[in-house]
């Protein structure tokens, strides 16, 4: 149990604040189908619950406290001509109404409608992800630009847009039929991960500023998965995000160094983390459904294994690979398919892979470069080798990784 | 669509430009940063500037002319160089600031060039 104002009351009340916050949220604009407005009730609650819960302890029936403050904010709203409209008379009485449903032990949750319609096809798809964590989780719009590297007031107008989108255009509010689930899920897994960050080889992961959105990814990742605990692909991604979380404090040495992943030091890697990756990727594997994303995860528990057999197998690396290849051709996929052929088969066959990519498709993908530059460097190509990490070099968005290019690079020479 | 990124450095990172190891280092990050801004094909023009302490700034009031030594703004960090680049939006162009090795030690303005 944690203790009022110690940090880590702090998290357990955000965490709650957010949770009842996306629940209520999704309560509302199911109702009314007035994102915008939902939030605008909603939104100076939070503000007070993320202020005031830290400090007093969460209450006892979150749903209950938030709502009764947004309707006294509404009221008071109400004497300004602004909100004087119809749809907020409506919502007022549907915060009346949520109120007495919120003295209840349990208030229903329905934010998996939510994600279902912040990754509607006819949202634009980079607006996605930036759409779930502002709904689910009420992020504020700076917070979510700055993870997605856009200007703040850019950000805010795009979110905007969408939201105006999704009243006008009438998505359904629910949860998709049995024949339309699987691609519709695909897109609210994808938004998640996008969430996460660039993947497992953001190598830049454990610089704190670079964090990003990785907590509330998992959060996001959690709730999907403990909602659909039928659908493996859920499961999937959330062991994929959890064994990128086990290692992040062994993407550092002691001197702030980066480590690549095959020599990272494994007593470093978290091993609750661990755990909960492999239990959520074994209750996927029960479907008997594999998955892009049981794939990925099935790769991350390969190189997890080394915890345990003191090697890395590369062949069954090399493997996995090309069955998430095949499922999903991304040059992240293809890359990380060449790097494992390079270690089990030697670095001729992991460059011909390299080579096989669209120049096009690589020409900004640090991880390409870099990957080109060791492959050449063991050739002994040493000219293009430093032509190669030079390229990776100015990709590289992270300090330490620059630093641990260079060294790479120098005994090359100019 | 033109735009300038300005790069504001540290006196850390001007130090770094003249230290023995740690020269490398820096002249590797801007010479492989540059490299790959070309590569991209939209390098348009920039220029690394010397330390702020070489600077000299002049204001003209009221018909006087007034010579200063050293930068306009006395601020933790200084201009010491810009790129600009020719990209399709601000999104772009803040990505391939991002990149800039200022952005990890001191900060990357990024700003439209007014078209005239």
């Amino acid at each position: 149990m944690s203790v009022v104002g110690s940090p880590g009351a702090r998290e357990a009340a955000e965490r709650a604040a957010r949770d009842s916050y996306g629940r209520l949220l999704a309560y509302l604009s199911a109702r009314t189908r007035e994102l915008a407005r939902a939030e605008d009730a909603l939104g100076e609650a939070l503000l007070t619950a993320l202020e005031r819960w830290p400090r007093a302890g969460v209450p006892e029936r979150p749903e209950a406290w938030l709502l009764a403050v947004a309707r006294r904010r509404l009221i008071d709203g109400s004497r300004h001509a602004r909100v004087q409209s119809e749809a907020a008379g409506a919502l007022r009485i549907l915060l009346e109404g949520a109120e007495a449903r919120a003295a209840a032990p349990e208030f229903p949750d329905e934010r998996l409608k939510l994600l279902f319609v912040c990754a509607h096809p006819s949202i634009d798809p980079a607006m996605r992800t930036p759409l779930m964590l502002q709904t689910v989780l009420g992020l504020d719009a700076s917070r979510i630009a700055s993870a997605f590297l856009v200007a703040p007031a850019t950000m805010g107008q795009r979110l905007v847009r969408e939201k105006a989108r999704i009243r006008e255009t009438g998505i359904e509010w629910a949860v998709p039929e049995s024949t339309a689930l699987p691609a519709r899920l695909a897109a609210v897994l994808e938004g998640i991960y996008a969430a996460y960050g660039s993947g497992w080889d953001d190598v830049a992961g454990a610089d704190p500023r670079r964090r990003g959105l990785a907590e509330e990814a998992l959060t996001l990742g959690r709730l999907v998965s403990q909602l659909m605990p039928e659908e493996p692909e859920a499961s999937g991604l959330l062991a994929l995000m959890l064994h990128c979380e086990a290692r992040r404090a062994a993407r550092r040495d002691d001197a702030g160094h980066y480590v690549p992943l095959d020599q990272q030091d494994v007593s470093r890697w978290s091993r609750s983390l661990l755990e909960e990756a492999e239990s959520a990727l074994g209750a996927g594997a029960r479907a008997g459904r594999p998955g892009r994303f049981q794939l990925e995860a099935a790769i991350q528990s390969a190189h997890a294994y080394r915890a345990v057999s003191g090697r890395t197998d590369w062949e069954a690396i090399a493997l996995l690979y090309e069955g998430l290849v095949r499922c999903a051709p991304t040059v992240g996929a293809r890359v990380g398919h060449a790097a494992a052929l390079a270690q089990a088969r030697g670095a001729p066959t992991g460059l011909a892979a390299l080579e096989a990519l669209a120049p096009a498709d690589v020409a900004g993908y640090q991880p390409y470069w870099a990957l080109r530059g060791h492959l050449l460097r063991e050739l002994g190509r040493r000219a293009d080798a430093r032509a190669a990490y030079d390229r990776a070099f100015g990709l590289s968005e992270d300090r330490a990784v620059r630093e641990f290019l260079m060294a790479a690079a120098t005994p090359l020479g100019a | 669509m033109k735009y300038t990124i300005l790069v504001y450095e540290t006196a850390a990172d001007f130090k770094d430009r003249a230290d023995g190891s740690r020269r490398e280092t820096y002249w590797g990050a801007y010479r492989a940063y540059t490299h790959s801004l070309q590569a991209a094909g939209i390098m348009v023009g920039g220029a690394a500037l010397e330390p702020p302490a070489s600077a000299a700034t002049v204001r003209q009031r009221n018909d006087r002319r007034g010579v200063q030594d050293g930068p306009f703004a006395e601020t933790k960090e200084q201009l010491g160089g810009y790129y600009v680049i020719d990209v399709p939006d601000l999104d772009t162009a803040l990505e391939w600031a991002s990149r800039c090795p200022a952005a990890a030690t001191g900060a990357v303005e990024v700003r439209a060039n007014l078209s005239m």
